[in-house]
């Protein structure tokens, strides 16, 4: 049976149409504004800071300490800005398209309390270019915002055009600015020098939709919800040979056997389980021997994978592995930004060798060129893209080499 | 300043220096291609990359400042495995088309490979093809298939001139880079971006296919195009004669001066030698007699203005100096215009248009030697004055360096009056010119390229220009004619004894107060500025 657990960021959202601001009202809605707006900016961040929230992004860095980086104005007298990344693009991943959806003023009042937190007056969300649904939505809403509500505060919505890419942080700040969704170099890091040049937050909007119930109902409560070092529940993505595919809110240390069999129904059809991708496609992918872990970025670290953006991708057993490897190399060859040369060469040259491969054509020494180039490829790179796509070329085929081996014609 | 230790050598560095240029002072190389010293941080070609203690892996050196206390290797294993891996990926798609690729020689990915690559090649698919051959501008082609996408010539563009013309467009390994819509890259630098250029992505219109560049020699020199005296390296070609259609001077390219041009020439500059071998050289002195012209001897021509210089007054003499000439030349000039008390001297003759200026290098003053003409007082005249005596026959004779007064910004009816009431018209320049038809004596004297001398920019910096070639025909540099004319005249003035150029400047330095103190050898390269 699946493991019942308090809705947190969907909390209401079954029984009411929260996309109405007077729905979303009847919860409660834009009680923990006024509540943290009556706090100082830096108590706001203390509390995010106790409560373990962790970026939801990817990169599961500790929310609230990444707010205390923003320098104060005294420091640097330039304005702040809060930039949200809505551009979901990390392939198995579809939850933050269902909080837009689902609980748009949830997650407006997460943007205005964040920016209270780091004394900021602009706030652009960046939303994929494709999410016209939850664009549509997400724009109604800020309609409905009375101004005291907003209390001076701007919220730009700013629809991408299509690039994985702008997805990565920095890449997604280039974008924003009209340039061409190139990352930049760090340092500086955007909480000093960001969006326009201005210290900058960028946050996920699962990360900024858990704001209203951390200042509402305390970080205490928030961090016990999840694990050591992790607060609150977790939104997961699953996708592929499941009964009920979908958005799971479950909690961070869900076994990912749970998330499949008793969340999502099990396997269709009798057939069995082959792999699974717990983290979105830059996640290393597990055998179906490897799926009691925890969801926890802890567990599946141990496990040698991690939680990424949480898209979990169910294989069953009439998936080719190769042939996966393939798909999910075309994708990186196609979105490289080709800014640094490791990652611009080196995922068209993987793409080739992995084609070749499915098409018979595979030469002997091909698997290994395949993880020696990734292998070298890795770390070196500006953004964590191509360390993203390391993640399934090794993997798939460390774990199921045989299956490319049975591609690779005995002469060759 | 921080100091830090860099394969086992401290160096103590300015602020803000990076790895790349810390590690350079410490005497050790860090290969890259998108880091240039003139432009912005890019940090992409990955190449840089070095270990600095207590870091778990390589950084990029570009990006990565020397602080005070740092350790940095630039040769530990794993950075020269890196290296290898980054020129494997920097090579994946390139078409290794070196034999018929003009940059063939001086390409960085030669280079670096043979330093730092030297893997045996895995690739076996085919290689992205992406467009070849494409014209940007005027000056520059494109063969996108050999680019690196390192930046730098996009970078220039934007920082450098603010036009913009180039982008990176496509992304992954089918990024390329092109010009925006509508957009020629036609700037007044345009050039430069096939200098920064560390691979045979962008090479030169005019140069390409003409010769290989290990056949070329090489003369630090000064722009002679504007008064700011870009430091220039004039590259000839004197070992293949058939190459290059014959013409000596192959292709000029900047020399980093950080005073004077940093890294760049204008594009004026840069192609702007084509006369240094074109068919209006004068060859031989030449004395013009009734519709005739006879070849001199250097002797015979000496001879024929000593001559002249006598059967004349001092203030029945004019002279018309060039700010084109050489301190040197000028010195040497003055010091005969003194010895003989000729007083009707001036350098000054006004453009026929006025000169473009920008606030990057170029000068509207289109001589590179102005100042060193003022400092060295070749004012005691003036041109209007003198070619008024001329007209009025006060002035007999008209002794005209390398100036066309008929293309110049003075009335033409003006000029042809004056030149032909004048006795006698001496020119004396390297080409031959309006002015020059007309004269009676004509003495062919060297290029700039074709002698060694020193030009005095606007700034008052005194910069030396070596020899690249030697002069073509008789031609001889005009602080030497002067000198020959000098000893005819007698006097025993030690300036014009003189049988090197560099004697002629000591001379200078020792008379010329702005000028003092100063040797050929402490201008050196970079050159030294002259007391106001």
């Amino acid at each position: 049976m699946a493991t019942e657990v308090e809705k947190i960021v969907f909390a209401g959202a079954d029984d009411r149409d929260l996309t109405k601001l007077a729905e979303y009202e009847a919860v409660g809605g834009y009680e923990a504004l006024a509540k943290a707006r009556a706090m100082a900016p830096q108590d706001v961040t203390e509390e995010l800071i106790t409560s373990e929230l962790r970026g939801r992004g990817g990169a599961f860095f500790p929310t609230g300490r990444k707010w205390s980086f923003v320098p104060s104005k005294d420091q640097i007298p330039k304005p702040h800005y809060l930039v949200v990344n809505a551009d979901e693009s990390e392939p198995g991943s579809f939850k933050d398209n269902e909080i837009i959806s689902r609980v748009p003023h949830r997650f407006i009042e997460g943007c205005l309390i964040t920016a209270h937190a780091i004394d900021s007056k602009h706030v652009f969300v960046y939303i994929r270019g494709e999410y016209s649904g939850p664009y549509e939505i997400l724009v109604n809403a800020l309609e409905e915002i009375p101004k005291d509500v907003l209390g001076g505060v701007t919220i730009v919505v700013h629809r991408g055009a299509g690039a994985y890419i702008c997805g990565e942080e920095t890449g997604l700040l280039s974008s924003l600015e009209g340039k061409k969704g190139w990352p930049k170099i760090k340092p500086p890091f955007p909480a000093i020098k960001g969006a326009f040049g201005q210290p900058t937050i960028v946050n996920n909007v699962e990360t900024i939709a858990a704001v209203p119930h951390i200042i509402n109902r305390g970080a205490a409560w928030f961090a016990g919800l999840g694990t050591k070092t992790q607060g609150g529940t977790r939104l997961y993505s699953v996708s592929g040979h499941v009964v009920k595919p979908g958005v799971v809110e479950a909690p961070v240390s869900v076994t990912l056997r749970s998330l499949i069999y008793d969340h999502c129904g099990g396997i269709p059809d009798g057939r069995r389980l082959k792999a699974v991708v717990p983290g979105g496609s830059s996640a290393p992918i597990l055998t179906a021997d490897e799926i009691d872990v925890s969801m926890d970025a802890d567990g599946l670290k141990a496990a040698g994978t991690m939680i990424g953006s949480a898209g979990v991708i169910v294989m069953d057993e009439t998936v080719s592995i190769p042939e996966a490897l393939m798909v999910v190399a075309r994708f990186y060859a196609h979105e490289s930004c080709g800014q640094c040369t490791p990652c611009r060469e080196s995922t068209g040259w993987i793409y080739k060798m992995s084609h070749r491969i499915v098409e018979g054509k595979g030469r002997k020494e091909d698997l290994d060129t395949i993880l020696d180039v990734a292998k070298r490829g890795a770390g070196t790179t500006i953004c964590a893209f191509y360390d993203g796509a390391v993640g399934p070329y090794v993997s798939y085929i460390e774990k199921f080499r045989e299956e490319f081996e049975a591609l690779i014609p005995r002469d060759a | 300043m921080p100091k830090l230790t860099i394969d086992g050598k401290e160096v103590e560095v300015a602020p803000g220096t990076n790895l790349i240029e810390a590690a350079r002072q410490a005497g050790s190389e860090v290969p890259h291609y998108c880091y240039h010293p003139g432009l912005s941080i890019a940090g992409q070609c990955r190449l840089c990359m070095v270990d600095i203690e207590k870091n778990p892996r390589p950084q990029i050196g570009c990006n990565t400042q020397a602080a005070d206390g740092m350790v940095v290797h630039t040769q530990t294993e794993r950075v020269l495995e890196t290296r290898k891996s980054i020129m494997e990926f920097h090579l994946v798609n390139h078409p290794l088309d070196c034999p018929v690729c003009d940059q063939a020689g001086e390409c960085w990915l030669q280079i670096y490979y043979m330093r730092h690559g030297l893997y045996d090649p895995r690739m076996v698919d085919e290689k992205v093809h992406k467009p070849k051959a494409v014209p940007l501008g005027p000056h520059v082609i494109l063969d996108a298939e050999r680019c690196i996408l390192c930046s730098r010539c996009v970078r220039f563009c934007d920082e450098v001139t603010a036009t913009g013309e180039l982008g990176i467009f496509n992304r992954g390994d089918h990024s390329e880079i092109g010009l925006f819509p509508g957009k020629t890259l036609e700037n007044k630098y345009s050039g430069n971006v096939i200098d920064i250029c560390p691979v045979g992505a962008l090479t030169d219109r005019e140069f390409r296919f003409q010769v290989r560049v290990w056949y070329l020699d090489t003369a630090r020199s000064v722009c002679n195009g504007c008064a700011r005296g870009c430091n220039i390296e004039v590259h000839n070609n004197r070992r293949r004669l058939h190459h290059n259609q014959g013409r000596r001077i192959a292709r000029i390219k900047p020399r980093h001066n950080p005073d004077v041009n940093r890294w760049w020439i204008c594009d004026e500059g840069r192609y702007g030698f084509r006369w240094i071998d074109d068919d209006r050289r004068l060859l031989t002195p030449v004395r013009r007699a009734s519709g005739k012209d006879v070849p001199l001897g250097w002797d015979e021509a000496v001879a024929d203005l000593v001559a002249a210089l006598r059967r004349y007054r001092p203030e029945e003499i004019g002279i018309l100096a060039s700010p084109q000439m050489s301190n040197e030349d000028l010195f040497a000039l003055q010091r005969i215009a003194g010895h003989l008390g000729i007083r009707a001297v001036d350098h000054r003759v006004p453009p026929r248009v006025a000169g473009d200026e920008d606030e990057i290098l170029i000068r509207a003053d289109k001589n590179p030697n102005r100042r060193g003409a003022e400092l060295i007082g070749l004012t005691q005249g003036e041109t209007a004055a003198i070619l008024d005596g001329a007209r009025q026959r006060r002035i007999k004779l008209l002794w005209i360096f390398q100036h066309d007064l008929l293309d110049s910004g003075l009335p033409a009816a003006d000029v042809s009056a004056a030149l032909a009431a004048a006795e006698m018209v001496v020119f004396q320049g390297p080409s031959a010119n309006g002015t020059s038809a007309g004269a009676h004596l004509v003495l062919p004297s060297a290029a700039y390229v074709e002698r060694e001398g020193t030009f005095t920019n606007f700034q008052g910096r005194v910069q030396r220009f070596r020899t690249a070639v030697e002069p073509l025909g008789d031609a001889v540099a005009d602080w030497d004619i002067l000198g020959r004319l000098g000893r005819a005249l007698g006097g025993g003035d030690p300036a014009l004894a003189a049988t090197r150029a560099e004697q002629v400047f000591t001379a200078l330095a020792g008379h010329v107060p702005a000028f003092a103190g100063m040797t050929y050898r402490a201008i050196g390269d970079a050159g030294l500025v002259a007391k106001a």
